[in-house]
């Protein structure tokens, strides 16, 4: 399953350079949120996937019996999406607060800061 | 639960929420930002205080042992840098009780500037990597909103190249930790740092080190990562230009300097290499940006790169002199670059513009304001006795000794050349003579309580650059022993683990 994932999240990471490379902005956004996918996925994946082995302790026992899967990514990962949720959802509130003061989507016009 | 540690935490967290609270009362915000950044200060002191009597402060946040759980740490450096972020919070503030209009306060402006200090304070503060890009997020959030408090043309502009790069340096960063996890199994920084050492070297440490080190370099806007910075910190209200200014890319040099003598350490030959040249060519992009600049802020904004090489040259010669040199360098660089950007915003109060052909004759309006404004100019370019004499001169003494010449030799240069633009901003704006055919619409007339209100953190910051140049050796001796705790990373893994070592592999 690891190969799997590390291909999709390979193939993520390119749409999502490709994607921010484009001069629209609007492009640009879906390519940040391409972005921090690729990334928790990749949290999401880094302790490896084991099968069927929920991190549960036994009653009465201080261990869990066996392997079980690692939790901390999966902590990880619900923290890292609600962050990104939070950030990319200020991402699209500014491209269109910055479409109605701009009144263009292509990044090409937007130079006056940089001279 | 070691209040000292946490309460510095706590007071801005506090103050913030205590500010959204009062959403409709500006009074009760403006007295909150005052008590929080002043009670911040204070903390701050009393952590210091303990830090330098009893050695590294650690808390386990409820009480979870070492690598499980999140550890608090207050290291010499941290401490440090958490008193100087009070001290400008204090500062901007003030500063912000004049300046800051009231549509920016109806927007929550005191309440993000809280938020803004607790997530730095935060970044100082943890000893946990996940914990860190938590911080970060806290920080980069506030800033977001703070950039943009006003919805003008230019800051939608600046805003947009400030948070795609900001958010790419988040992913890099949390690429970094989730990789690393997957190949130690621990995120806690003194854990991480035990094991590392003991990995075989298979090229994956370093290019971990790497990643850490650009996802870090953009956030300290070091060469050739910086573009973000010019583009949008002249474009806000301008205390919080100051306070951007001061404290943001210094979250980013803290962690590169907290990364590479903690974690990284093991093989400067190829790490300290790359930071070295990176440095030398930040402080001369960034200077030479300077120079080409007729514009108050973007002037000071470029300088903000080229210092951030000095800083990033004392980590990579990576001796004690030089880390020594370039903690000072921070301390001095932070309180430095806040006051010169709050001068600039007196100096737009005043006449209208940031814009140096359409200022002038300021010197014989308001001379004490033109000798303000020489104190943090003439420091940042290095003149002795000020504050940035002693921060160069260490940095470039331990360039000598180390034998780096070539990037030495650059450091000298772009001194000369801060020396060349301060002169530049001093002769446009005070010294030639107003001009007459300017058709910009002439500002309120100031009142004499505005007025003060806006001196009272410049002349704050000025006397405190006063101050760590005439009377060095406190500051020398805390960035001292500082940079000997950083450059033996075992007193801390000691400090956060025990000596026991819990949570061997």
């Amino acid at each position: 399953m690891e190969p799997v994932l590390a291909v999709t999240i390979g193939i993520l990471f390119a749409a999502a350079i490709y994607m921010m490379l484009r001069r629209s902005i609007v492009k640009l956004v879906i390519g940040l949120m391409l972005l921090s996918n690729a990334a928790n996925l990749l949290i999401f994946v880094t302790a490896g996937l084991t099968r069927d082995a929920p991190p549960l302790v036994p009653q009465g026992m201080s261990v869990p019996a066996g392997a079980v899967a690692d939790p901390l990514p999966q902590a990880l990962v619900l923290t890292a999406i609600v962050i990104s949720f939070g950030v990319l959802s200020f991402a699209v509130v500014l491209v269109h607060r910055a479409w109605e003061v701009v009144r263009t989507d292509d990044l090409d016009h937007l130079k006056e800061t940089d001279t | 639960m070691n209040p000292a540690v946490t309460l510095p935490l706590l007071i801005p967290l506090l103050a913030g929420t205590l500010s959204l609270m009062a959403w409709r009362l500006p009074r009760l915000q403006r007295g909150l930002a005052v008590a929080g950044t002043g009670g911040l200060l204070l903390a701050g002191g009393w952590l210091l205080h303990r830090v330098w009597q009893e050695g590294i402060q650690v808390v386990q946040v409820g009480a979870w042992p070492a690598p499980f759980g999140i550890s608090l740490v207050a290291d010499l450096l941290g401490t440090l840098m958490v008193v100087i972020t009070g001290l400008i919070g204090l500062a901007v503030a003030l500063f912000s009780l004049a300046t800051s209009g009231r549509e920016h306060q109806a927007f929550g402006y005191f309440p993000l500037m809280h938020l803004l200090l607790a997530g730095v304070v935060g970044a100082f503060l943890t000893g946990d990597l996940f914990n860190l890009y938590v911080w970060f997020e806290v920080m980069l959030v506030a800033s977001f909103a703070l950039l943009i408090l006003g919805g003008e043309k230019a800051q939608m502009e600046g805003a947009i190249k400030y948070v795609t790069l900001n958010l790419l340096s988040s992913v890099i960063f949390l690429v970094a930790v989730g990789l690393l996890y997957g190949k130690l199994g621990t995120l806690n920084m003194a854990d991480v740092a035990r094991r590392v050492a003991m990995l075989p070297g298979d090229g994956m440490v370093e290019a971990l080190a790497m990643m850490f080190m650009v996802a870090f370099g953009i956030k300290a806007a070091a060469f050739p990562l910086f573009f973000w910075l010019p583009a949008s910190y002249h474009t806000p209200p301008v205390a919080v230009s100051a306070l951007f200014a001061g404290l943001l890319t210094k979250v980013g040099v803290y962690a590169l300097f907290r990364m590479f003598t903690l974690i990284f350490p093991h093989n400067p030959g190829y790490t300290h290499e790359v930071l070295l040249w990176g440095a030398g060519l930040t402080m001369l992009s960034g200077v030479l940006g300077a120079a080409a600049q007729f514009e108050f802020r973007r002037i000071l904004s470029f300088h903000i790169v080229s210092q951030i090489g000095y800083m990033l040259l004392g980590l990579a010669l990576f001796t004690p002199l030089a880390v020594l040199g370039g903690l000072f360098y921070i301390v001095h660089h932070i309180i430095v670059k806040t006051n010169l950007f709050l001068i600039s915003g007196i100096v737009h109060r005043l006449r209208g513009s940031y814009r140096l052909e359409r200022l002038g004759g300021l010197y014989r309006q308001r001379p004490g304001l033109s000798v303000l404004f020489l104190v943090p100019a003439l420091s940042l370019a290095g003149m002795p006795p000020l504050s940035g004499f002693f921060a160069k001169f260490i940095v470039i003494r331990a360039g000598l000794e180390a034998g780096a010449y070539g990037v030495t030799a650059i450091a000298l240069l772009v001194g000369l050349l801060t020396l060349f633009s301060m002169v530049k901003i001093w002769a446009e704006v005070f010294w030639k003579a107003c001009p007459q055919d300017v058709d910009t619409p002439a500002p309120a007339p100031v009142g004499r309580g505005e007025l003060w209100l806006m001196m009272a953190p410049v002349v704050g910051l000025a006397l405190c650059t006063l101050l760590l140049g005439l009377h060095a050796g406190p500051l020398y001796g805390l960035a001292e022993a500082s940079a000997e705790e950083l450059l033996d990373p075992e007193r801390y893994i000691r400090a956060v683990l025990g000596s026991e070592g819990r949570g061997a592999p």
